[in-house]
């Protein structure tokens, strides 16, 4: 903790919850008595309870589905005959949909890993904890950088042709530059909600972002020697 | 006067056996009912009171609660599968067939453990997401995030080794495109991909080895990374709500000693 006074000073009057505790305070702070009363429920039976019922409403509709839809069989597995276009599970395709545009090491190594080493630091790293709308402070040198790393990302994205992520790409910076353009005075609600949201949010939201898109394009739209076909074509 | 089901229900839990289970005994009293969950082996992972503004929908979406109930769901309907599959070639294919069309409720079960894999994946990504959104990583949680990125790659894991295991054309070629982007990793990529399958293709042995990590070790390792990551709820502060956090606590605190001493300024 970065924070040299960690603690509050002060009573606890309610002794029914918790013994009195008496508390030493030194000459530069202030006491004070904190007030908590924050409404607490017991686990047992409540919690179980709205819990279960979650669960359960869940089966109902997953028992629904599982008679409603049947799964997927195709013929014998046959190493000598390729299925075209032959897909990877769903989740799988936003990657290769990735390596439709770049080579193997680069989309099934190299952007998996840094996404998963990515996710596990996201904790440890201040930007992260800052609760500060991106633009907010030191304005100019953050647009200078929003400015420099978005064309980048965008003239490498437009080099390799990798339309199906340039597009969402420009579509979040151009709701970026709305946010810069946006304060907390702002009078819509939504430009005060975007000037408030942190560099975090907009790098976790562009990869939402591209994360479905390019799983949708590679679940719909791609059909044999992933071509783009319309889901409707089928293939 | 008859007895209500409640009062039966607490007759029950007041019984000799009952009391030599679960330790804990009747009454709807505040101890009691702390009791029972912190005198139960599995419930004790939970805390004894959850705020009761997370209880309310909005704030958790129930996603968490959600994929563990995906995931009960898979148990159950995997091992009366187990029961009718052989990892062998090509008998895998003529079990899942078999399953369709011959057990009762097999083509049923089949379709309950597919869907309910696929809704697993999509709720621990929005799980994720919404954890996120929420800002529920920060300290002192930041190990349970740890924990729910690794729960998030067994929960793919376990779908991507269950693809494999009905051994049709989908199967095949899903696992085939899958298990050649692990070669593309430099210098040991061929030895990752040889491992992964137990041999050069997508063959018997790469069946066997899915089949055992599907429906064992995986399942186990992600009971084990669940358990704490439930326990690490707990002993993190419960779930997280941005307004009972002791940082936000402080912050307050300190604006309101500010407004308290600008206000006595005034006052003088």
């Amino acid at each position: 903790m970065a924070d040299s006074k960690d603690f509050i000073a002060g009573i606890d009057s309610n002794a029914k919850k918790s013994p009195r505790r008496i508390v030493f305070i030194t000459r530069r702070t202030s006491a004070q008595v904190k007030v908590e009363t924050e409404d607490q429920i017991q686990t047992f039976p409540e919690v179980l309870f709205r819990a279960a019922v979650a669960v359960m409403t869940l089966a109902v509709v997953l028992v629904w589905i599982a008679l409603m839809f049947n799964a997927p069989l195709e013929g014998l597995a046959d190493p000598s005959h390729t299925p075209n276009p032959a897909k990877a599970p769903w989740y799988f395709l936003g990657l290769q949909e990735m390596l439709h545009y770049f080579p193997p090491v680069v989309a099934g190594v190299l952007v998996p890993g840094l996404v998963v080493m990515a996710l596990i630091v996201i904790p440890y790293f201040k930007v992260n904890i800052e609760a500060d709308g991106l633009f907010l402070k030191d304005r100019q040198r953050r647009l200078r950088i929003f400015y420099a790393v978005a064309t980048l990302l965008s003239l490498f994205l437009l080099l390799f042709k990798v339309y199906a992520a340039l597009v969402p790409t420009l579509i979040m910076a151009g709701v970026m530059l709305v946010a810069a353009q946006s304060s907390p005075q702002s009078t819509s609600a939504f430009r005060r909600y975007l000037a408030g949201r942190p560099l975090s949010y907009w790098v976790m939201t562009w990869f939402l972002f591209e994360l479905v898109v390019l799983t949708a394009i590679g679940t719909f739209f791609r059909g044999p020697g992933w071509a783009f076909v319309w889901p409707w074509q089928g293939s | 006067m008859a007895k209500t089901i409640d009062q039966h229900f607490d007759d029950l839990r007041g019984t000799r056996v009952w009391r030599s289970i679960f330790r804990s005994g009747t009454g709807s009293s505040t101890l009691k009912r702390a009791l029972a969950i912190q005198q139960n082996v599995f419930l004790h992972l939970f805390s004894t009171k959850v705020r009761s503004r997370m209880l309310s929908f909005s704030a958790t979406w129930y996603l968490g609660t959600l994929t563990l109930g995906t995931f009960l769901i898979l148990v159950a309907t995997g091992i009366p599968l187990m029961f009718y599959y052989h990892p062998s070639v090509p008998q895998a294919y003529a079990d899942t067939k078999d399953l369709q069309f011959v057990v009762s409720s097999g083509l049923f079960l089949r379709n309950l453990h597919r869907w309910s894999a696929h809704a697993m994946v999509f709720l621990v990504f929005a799980h994720m997401f919404k954890v996120f959104y929420r800002g529920a990583y920060r300290a002192p949680r930041e190990f349970n995030w740890v924990i729910g990125v690794i729960l998030l790659l067994m929960t793919l894991l376990l779908s991507y080794t269950g693809y494999l295991l009905p051994w049709d054309q989908l199967a095949y070629w899903a696992i085939t495109v899958g298990s050649n982007i692990a070669s593309a990793v430099p210098v040991i990529g061929e030895k990752i991909h040889f491992l992964l399958l137990g041999g050069n293709a997508v063959n018997a042995n790469a069946l066997l080895r899915f089949y055992v990590l599907h429906c064992m070790i995986l399942p186990l390792a992600a009971m084990f990374f669940v358990a704490i990551h439930f326990w690490r709820i707990r002993k993190d502060g419960g779930l997280y709500s941005h307004d009972s956090e002791p940082a936000t606590v402080r912050a307050k605190a300190k604006t309101s000693v500010a407004t308290n001493a600008v206000t006595a300024k005034e006052a003088q």
